[in-house]
């Protein structure tokens, strides 16, 4: 017969000083890691909900991003009617020309500035993603206006009205868009040939997005755009192109985790002093037990639950530490674009869920030898301790 | 106090157990404090070297990614100050298999005569150095680099461009040492410049300038960026350990998630101690009444239970200490991410710091165990049972 989990509950509660100092250690590693793992979430998400599974992104060859690449006009006319490309309702095919760079605005911290993308970029370019406008009109092509993503005017206070200085001039913004939970949050549109004009780059632009008709020609205009060696670009899918960029958060995420397992070293013999020590206090208690005919595998396995019940007080204390972090945005630098990404902290049930298994394994190191020595306790030499 | 210490050290191990888990716990914490210490003084309080102090980096005002006209180089020549500046363009492409991370590591072109003269702290031959005069596709890896591909003089290195288009064949002519073990490939811009098309060539992305003395460097920086201020390329001038630093950025506010991670862990070292000292002074509630009776004042006992707990905690520094030297070589074995963790080491001033602040935060943890003992009676002492 099993000992009833209140027990151990009990337990817990008596010892409250002790339970909430080693749980709040605990929850404290957990915090650590939840931070961690909240950020990197946040990060992917925006990353994933990036990108049509129809868009194809077409580079220059050995182009590794939008940033470093190159296209002409003349590449683009040509490659604007290969078979397969998708058409508007006006009969055009679906391609759009685009430009990027990179624009700094002052961010408040350092008079460097934050590096913010910048797309030049026809009306058409707005059909081919998921975006909407929050706020106001988008640009007119010819006028020096641009329209910046929802996450930019919040961390840069660049709403409507406001101008910014890049180029060669002042551009006024008239519009706020937002892309759900996409990078288009992070970036600053205007008209492609103004932008072009303004950076000196009229015939040097950066990437061309197609649609494709349907998901079954997706490989087969991808192929044909990389076989072609007149145009001597390379083509992937948008998806793939924002997948890769996740890479952005990595040294953060292994940072965190290496700081969390150590922590949760740390934790792990603080949680076996706690559960020695309750061991200790309740020798003779345990003596009572045996004689009462539980065994010694119950008086193992009651002590290990009680270490994990500790180790989820800890979690939960953790969670309720990192859940305010939930939707404070922040942001991280892409060493793909060269320039920023806004996103929100994602504190979602899988993180959580991982905080819980998290502190269950500390727990279940720090309990494991506490709850061997109680159930290994000579029943005599227990009842006769004080 | 000095004649109690022996009486401490027995009193910590009394509970041998306790006192070796809460050492092992407290270490856990200090290896990570020391590391986190160690690369916060390396990337933000450490002095650069008297070469290094002279060096600065000219770019665009807005990003590296943005080129400078090549005709800039003569014009910061000729600013009163500057013994002289390079060319400095990153080249990224890829060598062998870009997908290993290993075989990522810094690419520059640089103008060889210039270049040469700027880094006297280079150590190589004479006859190499000519060579890379002389040799239009010859290039110069620093030693850490050759070593970890087996390089020798006259090995052939393809490099594939991404930024530019082309491929270059580059036969290494010199190996150089240098203080800081930074793994970099340099090779003739003019092997760059040759391969572009007409219009392309004459953009540079940055130049490395040297001052002729320390008193010269804030005068420099601003002459040079004055003299650009207004043309259609502005420029930021500063110091090479800043432009280093731009980068650190990129992974976010990096000092802000040092200092959180040294909170949490000085958070969690002051609840393990506090717990354990809270669960030896109530074992010996009746030994301090003893010493009580024998004449002990209550400074005394106060005294010693704070010694005690300085005594656990700086036991567990200096364990935590040789754990983090290991977790040092770590950092320097991984990639070149930031070139002055490339030399991170646990340095004599972090090792004091480190052991003090842990003996604070024992002591501050047991201040209040400490003073309940000290506060009881004698009677209520001696009649406690525990």
């Amino acid at each position: 017969m099993a000992l009833p989990i209140s027990y151990n509950f009990r337990n817990l509660i008596v010892r409250r000083t002790t339970t909430l100092m080693t749980a709040l250690g605990i929850g404290l590693t957990v915090a650590v890691l939840l931070a961690d793992l909240a950020l990197v979430n946040g990060l992917r998400d925006a990353f994933r909900s990036t990108g049509d599974p129809l868009n194809i992104l077409v580079l220059r060859k050995g182009g590794t991003s939008e940033l470093v690449s190159a296209v002409t006009r003349e590449v683009y006319q040509q490659l604007k009617f290969k078979p397969g490309i998708a058409r508007d309702h006006k009969g055009d095919p679906m391609a759009s020309l685009e430009m990027v760079t990179i624009v700094s605005l002052p961010n408040g911290l350092d008079s460097r500035g934050s590096n913010i993308t910048l797309r030049g970029i026809l009306p058409l370019g707005f059909e081919l993603r998921d975006v909407r406008l929050q706020q106001g009109r988008w640009f007119q092509q010819g006028q020096r206006e641009i329209v910046v993503g929802r996450l930019i005017a919040e961390r840069y206070n660049t709403g409507i009205g406001k101008q910014l200085r890049f180029g060669k001039g002042l551009w006024t913004v008239v519009g706020i868009m937002d892309g759900g939970g996409s990078a288009v949050n992070s970036e600053i549109w205007g008209d492609l040939n103004q932008v072009a004009s303004d950076f000196n780059r009229e015939n040097g632009l950066s990437s061309v997005l197609v649609r494709a008709a349907d998901l079954a020609t997706v490989p087969a205009l991808i192929n044909s755009i990389n076989d072609d060696q007149r145009l001597n670009m390379t083509a992937r899918t948008e998806k793939e192109y924002y997948e890769t960029q996740t890479i952005s958060g990595a040294p953060i995420e292994y940072l965190g985790i290496f700081v969390s397992i150590i922590m949760a070293v740390g934790s792990s013999f603080a949680a076996m002093n706690t559960m020695y020590a309750a061991v200790a206090r309740r020798a003779r208690e345990i003596g009572m037990l045996r004689v009462l005919g539980f065994s010694k595998s119950t008086i193992l396995f009651s002590f290990f639950v009680e270490s994990l019940l500790l180790a989820v007080i800890g979690a939960l204390l953790g969670i309720a530490l990192v859940l305010p972090l939930n939707n404070i945005s922040t942001s991280i630098g892409s060493f793909v674009t060269f320039s920023e990404i806004s996103f929100n902290f994602h504190v979602g049930p899988a993180v959580m869920a991982w905080g819980i298994v998290f502190a269950l394994l500390m727990g279940a190191l720090g309990g494991l030898f506490p709850a061997r020595s109680a159930a290994r306790k000579e029943i005599l030499t227990a009842l006769r301790e004080v | 106090m000095l004649r109690y210490v022996p009486l401490m050290i027995k009193n910590a191990l009394r509970s041998r157990r306790r006192t070796i888990l809460t050492i092992c716990s407290v270490a856990a914490s200090m290896c990570l404090l020391g590391t986190m210490f160690a690369i916060y003084r390396a990337l933000f309080l450490s002095e650069p070297s008297a070469a290094q102090a002279l060096r600065l980096i000219t770019y665009h005002r807005v990003s590296l990614t943005q080129p400078l006209p090549i005709a800039y180089g003569d014009k910061i020549r000729r600013v009163p100050g500057v013994r002289d500046a390079s060319i400095w363009q990153w080249f990224g492409g890829a060598y062998k298999d870009a997908r290993d991370r290993r075989n990522f590591f810094a690419r520059f072109s640089v103008e060889p005569e210039h270049f040469i003269r700027i880094h006297t702290e280079y150590q190589w031959p004479e006859d190499q150095k000519q060579a890379f005069i002389r040799d239009r596709t010859g290039c110069i890896a620093s030693r850490p680099l050759a070593d970890k591909f087996g390089w020798k003089i006259g090995e052939r290195i393809t490099l594939v461009g991404d930024i530019f288009p082309v491929t270059l064949e580059l036969r290494l002519v010199g190996i150089f040492e240098e203080p800081e073990q930074f793994e970099a490939l340099l090779f003739n811009h003019e092997y760059i410049r040759q391969s572009l098309p007409a219009g392309d060539r004459d953009m540079v992305g940055a130049f490395v300038v040297e001052a002729e003395n320390a008193a010269a460097v804030p005068r420099v920086t601003r002459e040079i960026d004055a003299m650009f201020a207004n043309s259609p390329y502005p420029t930021r001038t500063e110091s090479q350990r800043a432009f280093a630093l731009s980068f650190l950025s990129f992974l976010g506010n990096v000092k802000l998630y040092l200092l959180t991670i040294c909170g949490a862990v000085t958070f969690t070292i002051l609840l393990v101690t506090a717990n354990t000292m809270a669960m030896s002074v109530r074992e010996r509630r009746r030994e301090v009444g003893i010493l009580k009776t024998l004449g002990y004042p209550n400074g005394a006992i106060l005294g010693m239970i704070l010694g005690e707990s300085a005594i656990i905690a700086a036991a567990g520094g200096v364990i935590g200490l040789i754990l983090a030297s290991g977790a040092a070589a770590v950092v320097r074995a991984g990639p070149a991410f930031v070139q002055q963790l490339k030399t991170l080491s646990i340095t004599g001033p972090v090792a004091l710091f480190c052991i003090a602040f842990a003996m604070l935060i024992g002591i501050l943890s047991s201040v209040a165990p400490a003073a309940g003992a000290a506060r009881t009676t004698i009677l209520e002492a001696l009649r406690s049972t525990e």
